[in-house]
C-alpha cells in the first residue's frame, strides 16, 4: 500500500510539474541501457529546476534517423529547444542561422576557463557559443585480454613492430590476435589511430582534420595503409558485418587477444562481470601514447520564439556543464567529463587516466578530433574517406592505390 | 424531377468518392516526385536549398564507381531473384497441382516465409550463412572438415546470399499465384490433348504454361518492384558489406541523402531509380495491357 502511495505521489508530482514548468524539448538518440539512464539524469536535473523536459528520442541508424526527424522539424519552422548534434555538423547548422547564441550562459558560468581550447572551437560559430558539450570519449584505446597474451608468451605491444611479433605468437598459439567488427566505421576507427601513431599529432591534424592534399598523398599515409593491411592479416575471416560489442565479447571470452575501440567498450566488459587489471586491460593503441583522439557528444540549441522556452534552454545549457551532472552522467555512460576540475572520486581507473590525459594533451597540441566519429570533417567527407578505407580493407588493393584514392575522394567532396 | 436528381447523384457519387484520393495522389506522389526532381538540380546539402546547379549531381553520380557498383548489384539481384522465384514457384505449383495428399499443409509450408518481414528473413539467413555460426560450422562439425560456404563474408559472392534469402521469401507467393492460374485452366483442353497422345511435359510446355501468361505478368511486376525497393534485407544481412560490395541504389540513396548530408546528390540517385522502374515496367505494362 505504501508503495502504491509513493508511486501515486510521484505521478502527481510529475503531473504538476508538467502543468507548471515551461517545456524544453530535447532531441537525442540515447535510447539504450546506460545511455538512456544517463540522459534521464539530465531530465531529472532540469525538472528539479522548475522546467519540464520533453523527450524527443529517435532511436536507430546511429543518429541518422534522429537527424532526419530534426531536419523536418527545422524546415517546418518548429525546431526543438536542443538537439544532439556533434562536430563540424554544428557549423553547418549554425550557417543556416537557426542556432541560438549561448554567450551569456557561457560567460556567467566561465566556460572559456572550464573547456580546453581545442574543444571550444568546435562549439563556437564565429566566436559565439552555439552548442554545449556533454562528455568526452577517447578513441585510441586498445583492449587486451592478458590471459591470452600469457598463454601465447607474448608481450603487450607499444609499437607496430612489437605488435607484429606479439600477434604472430598469439596466432601460433591458436588464438585470434585482433577481434574486429567488419563495418566501415570500425575499420576507420583503427585506421585513424594508425595514422596518429605513425605520423604523429601534427601529421594527423594536417591530413585528417585540415585535409591537406600533400599530407593525404604522402608516404606516411601509404605506410599507414600498409599497417592497416598488416593488422587485417591478424583478424578472423568471419569479421565482415560483425558488431563491435560482439568483437569485444571475443576478447573477454578469451577467443581473441586485442580489440581497437573507443572507451565505450568498457561497458561491455563490466556488463560481462569482468574486472579491469585482472580480466582485461586498456592500453593506448601502439605508438599513440601521449596523444588523445576525442569524440565529444554535444547539444546544439535552436532559436526559440517563446522567451520562456529560451530561458529553459539556457538553464539546460547551464546544468549540462555543472560538476554534478558531469559526474553522474559520465559515470553512467562510461565517458569522462568535458570540463576540468570535476571531483575524481566516483570515476574508475580507466576514466581517471583518460581525464589526466586530456589535461596533459591539451598543452601539447596532441588533443585531436576523431575523423571516424564525426568530430573532424563533414559527414560527406567522412563518408568518402570511409569508402576508401573499407574498399582497401575488403579487397587486395595496394597501399599506393588507396592513398591516391583517398586524395581524390577528399578532393571531390571538398 | 426527383428521379433526375437521384440519377445525377448516382452518377456523380463515384466521382466525389474518388476525388480526395485522386488529389492526395497528385500531391503526395506526383507532386513530391516533381519536388525531388527540382531538388536534384540544386546543390542542397543538409536541408533543401534552391541554388540551382543544373545536372551537376547527375554527372557526379555517373562518375562514381560506387553508384555503378550499386546498379550492377541491382541488375544481378533483380534478374536472378525474378528468374529463380518464377522457375521454382512454377515447379512447386505444378507439383502441388498433382492432386497430392495434404496439399493444404504443403501449400502453407511454402507460403509461410511470406508471412515474415524482410527484417526477420534477413536475420535468419544472416545467422545461417555466417560461416562461424551457421551452415558451414554445422557441416564442419559433422565431420566434413574441408567444407566451406562463406559467401556472406566474400566480397564477390555476398550479393548472391541476398538473392538466396529473397528467393526463399518470395517463391511461395509466386507459387500460390501460379497455382491459382493452373486451377483456372479448363480441364477439357488437357483431356483432349491426352487423347491426342500428347505427353504430360509437352502438355505443360505447349498448352498450360502459355495460358498462364497473365499470371507471369502479374508476378514479374510484383517481383520487380520488390527487387528495386529492396533495402531492409541488405541492411540486416550485410549492412551493404563486406566493404560496400552489396550496396544497392536504394541504400546508396538513403546513405547520401540522410547520413552524409548530400540531399541533392541523393535526390538525383532517386530520380535515376524512378527512371529505371519506368524503363523496365512501363513498356512491359503497355505491351501486356494492349493485348487484352
Amino acid at each position: 500500500m505504501t508503495k502504491f502511495r509513493r508511486i501515486a505521489g510521484a505521478l502527481l508530482l510529475l503531473g504538476s510539474l508538467s502543468l507548471f514548468g515551461t517545456e524544453v524539448e530535447v532531441l537525442h538518440w540515447w535510447t539504450s541501457g546506460g545511455e538512456a539512464k544517463a540522459v534521464s539524469e539530465l531530465k531529472n536535473e532540469l525538472n528539479a529546476n522548475g522546467y519540464t523536459w520533453k523527450d524527443f528520442a529517435v532511436a536507430g541508424g546511429n543518429g541518422s534517423n534522429a537527424m532526419t526527424a530534426l531536419k523536418s522539424r527545422v524546415m517546418a519552422g518548429n525546431p526543438p529547444a536542443a538537439a544532439q548534434v556533434k562536430g563540424p555538423s554544428i557549423q553547418q547548422w549554425a550557417e543556416l542561422g537557426v542556432l541560438a547564441n549561448l554567450d551569456d550562459v557561457a560567460k556567467a558560468n566561465n566556460w572559456d576557463k572550464l573547456l580546453p581550447k581545442q574543444f571550444q572551437k568546435i562549439f563556437k560559430y564565429k566566436g559565439h557559443y552555439v552548442a554545449v558539450p556533454v562528455n568526452v570519449h577517447k578513441i585510441n584505446w586498445m583492449w587486451v585480454n592478458p590471459a591470452v597474451f600469457r598463454k601465447a608468451g607474448a608481450q603487450i605491444p607499444t609499437t607496430w613492430a612489437e605488435f607484429k611479433v606479439a600477434a604472430d605468437k598469439i596466432k601460433k598459439a591458436g588464438f585470434i590476435p585482433v577481434a574486429q567488427g567488419g563495418q566501415p566505421w570500425q575499420e576507420a576507427t583503427i585506421f585513424e589511430s594508425i595514422v596518429l601513431g605513425i605520423g604523429g599529432p601534427t601529421f594527423y591534424q594536417k591530413a585528417m582534420v585540415d585535409l591537406d592534399a600533400k599530407a593525404l598523398g604522402s608516404d606516411t599515409m601509404k605506410k599507414s595503409f600498409d599497417t592497416l593491411r598488416m593488422i587485417k592479416s591478424y583478424t578472423d575471416k568471419n569479421a565482415p558485418g560483425r558488431d563491435w560489442n560482439l568483437a569485444t565479447a571475443m576478447v573477454y571470452k578469451g577467443k581473441a587477444a586485442m580489440q581497437f575501440m573507443g572507451d565505450w567498450a568498457k561497458g561491455e566488459f563490466s556488463v560481462a562481470g569482468k574486472h579491469v587489471g585482472t580480466d582485461y586491460l586498456a592500453v593506448d593503441v601502439p605508438q599513440t601514447s601521449g596523444s588523445y583522439l576525442f569524440n565529444i557528444d554535444s547539444f546544439i540549441m535552436f532559436k526559440q520564439k517563446d522567451a520562456d522556452k529560451t530561458k529553459g534552454q539556457k538553464e539546460l545549457a547551464k546544468l549540462i556543464l555543472k560538476n554534478k551532472f558531469q559526474t553522474i552522467f559520465n559515470v553512467l555512460k562510461g565517458s569522462v567529463p568535458v570540463i576540468q576540475g570535476v571531483p575524481r572520486a566516483p570515476f574508475d581507473d580507466i576514466a581517471l587516466r583518460s581525464m589526466d590525459e586530456i589535461n596533459a594533451a591539451a598543452y601539447t597540441h596532441s588533443l585531436l578530433p576523431s575523423l571516424a566519429h564525426q568530430m573532424a570533417v563533414t559527414d560527406a567527407i567522412r563518408g568518402a574517406v570511409f569508402d576508401v578505407i573499407t574498399k582497401f580493407w575488403n579487397s587486395d588493393e595496394s597501399s599506393s592505390d588507396a592513398t591516391k584514392a583517398l586524395v581524390n575522394a577528399v578532393q571531390n567532396e571538398k | 424531377m426527383m428521379k433526375s436528381k437521384l440519377k445525377y447523384l448516382e452518377n456523380s457519387i463515384p466521382k466525389f468518392v474518388v476525388t480526395p484520393t485522386f488529389l492526395i495522389m497528385i500531391i503526395f506522389v506526383y507532386g513530391f516526385i516533381m519536388w525531388n526532381f527540382v531538388l536534384s538540380l540544386t546543390n542542397s546539402k543538409l536541408l533543401p536549398m534552391y541554388n540551382f546547379v543544373g545536372f551537376k549531381q547527375y554527372i557526379e553520380l555517373f562518375g562514381s564507381s560506387k553508384w555503378w557498383l550499386a546498379l550492377e548489384n541491382l541488375f544481378i539481384f533483380s534478374s536472378l531473384f525474378i528468374a529463380s522465384c518464377i522457375a521454382i514457384g512454377l515447379l512447386l505449383a505444378i507439383f502441388i497441382d498433382q492432386k497430392i495428399r495434404f496439399e493444404g499443409v504443403f501449400r502453407t509450408i511454402y507460403l509461410y516465409p511470406m508471412a515474415l518481414s524482410f527484417i526477420a528473413t534477413g536475420t535468419i539467413w544472416q545467422w545461417m550463412l555466417n560461416p562461424g555460426l551457421g551452415l558451414q560450422k554445422f557441416v564442419v562439425e559433422m565431420g566434413f572438415k574441408n567444407f566451406t560456404f562463406d559467401w556472406l563474408v566474400d566480397t564477390k559472392m555476398a550479393i548472391y546470399t541476398i538473392v538466396i534469402a529473397a528467393v526463399w521469401q518470395s517463391t511461395g507467393f509466386v507459387m500460390i499465384l501460379l497455382l491459382a492460374g493452373l486451377r483456372g485452366i479448363n480441364g477439357e483442353v488437357i483431356n483432349a490433348a491426352k487423347i491426342d497422345g500428347a505427353s504430360m511435359p509437352k502438355i505443360y510446355w505447349k498448352i498450360i504454361i502459355p495460358q498462364l501468361r497473365p499470371v507471369f505478368f502479374s508476378s514479374i511486376i510484383i517481383l520487380l518492384h520488390i527487387a528495386i525497393k529492396t533495402f531492409d534485407l541488405v541492411v540486416v544481412m550485410t549492412k551493404g558489406g563486406p566493404g560496400y560490395s552489396t550496396i544497392l541504389p536504394s541504400i546508396f540513396m538513403y546513405q547520401y541523402s540522410f547520413s552524409r548530408n548530400k540531399l541533392a546528390y541523393g535526390a538525383s540517385s532517386a530520380m535515376i531509380m524512378l527512371l529505371f522502374v519506368m524503363i523496365f515496367v512501363v513498356p512491359y505494362l503497355y505491351n501486356e495491357l494492349r493485348k487484352r
